[in-house]
């Protein structure tokens, strides 16, 4: 006979939650974005070199923005590419 | 005074003293217009994420310096334009938080700061707990711990 415990959860609970998305910028307090930074960058876009959107990444509108001119100087600079494959 | 940063590429086919004589031309250029040098940042030859003239790598160098105004940016442009041995130029007005950033980076302070960021959030947020513990002690404890046996799976399929 199975205990009431192990039968509490045949399936895992947490599979349906949404985790809830912030802004790492406002979190951490991070005023400037650095475009020389490209390690730092590269978190910010997918691996054909383009930008995330907000909706993935929780930034918030004002680091988005941050973000976006970051990663065009970057790519100016040729420190990113304008497109790539498999970048990751 | 306002604060500005121009980047430039040197063509690496140069001799590693040229190089540095033309790094060293733009910085007497700058001073010789009136501003004031901040600080030179060699960043070293670096791999070009796309070929630009049939050149695949550059010699990277940061000059940060404060101006009167804006009036030097043309002449300073122009000079760059004109060079063959820059492969590529920007120049960019830095806000308080930019300058602020950058002395920070030469004490060393952000480049640990931003890594130790970037492995939390790849380590499967370990760290995590403790700052949040930190920062506010108490209720919100409980939470990250709860919340991490899901954290390696999303994090993975994201990457």
């Amino acid at each position: 006979m199975a205990n009431k415990d192990d039968i509490k959860f045949l399936s895992n609970p947490k599979i349906g939650q949404k985790r809830k998305k912030y802004c790492r910028f406002r979190k951490f307090g991070i005023k400037y974005i650095d475009y020389k930074d490209g390690d730092f960058l590269l978190q910010f876009i997918n691996e054909q070199g383009k930008i995330l959107p907000r909706r993935i990444t929780g930034n918030s509108l004002k680091y988005q923005r941050k973000v976006a001119t970051a990663v065009k100087r970057a790519r100016h600079l040729a420190l990113l590419p304008y497109v790539a494959d498999l970048l990751k | 005074m306002r604060n500005y940063e121009v980047t430039f590429i040197v063509d690496p086919v140069l001799a590693s003293e040229e190089i540095k004589a033309t790094a060293q031309t733009y910085v007497d250029l700058l001073k010789s217009k009136g501003c004031e040098i901040v600080h030179i940042n060699e960043m070293g030859l670096r791999q070009l994420a796309f070929a630009i003239g049939k050149r695949h790598s550059g010699s990277y160098y940061c000059v940060e310096f404060k101006a009167v105004d804006g009036t030097f940016v043309n002449e300073v442009e122009l000079a760059f334009r004109r060079d063959e041995r820059i492969i590529r130029f920007l120049t960019v007005s830095l806000d308080k938080y930019g300058v602020k950033y950058n002395e920070d980076k030469r004490k060393g302070l952000i480049g640990t700061i931003k890594k130790k960021k970037v492995e939390e959030k790849r380590d499967e947020r370990n760290e995590r707990p403790d700052r949040r513990g930190n920062n506010n002690s108490g209720p919100r404890r409980p939470q990250p711990a709860a919340v991490e046996p899901e954290a390696p799976a999303t994090t993975e399929d994201q990457a």
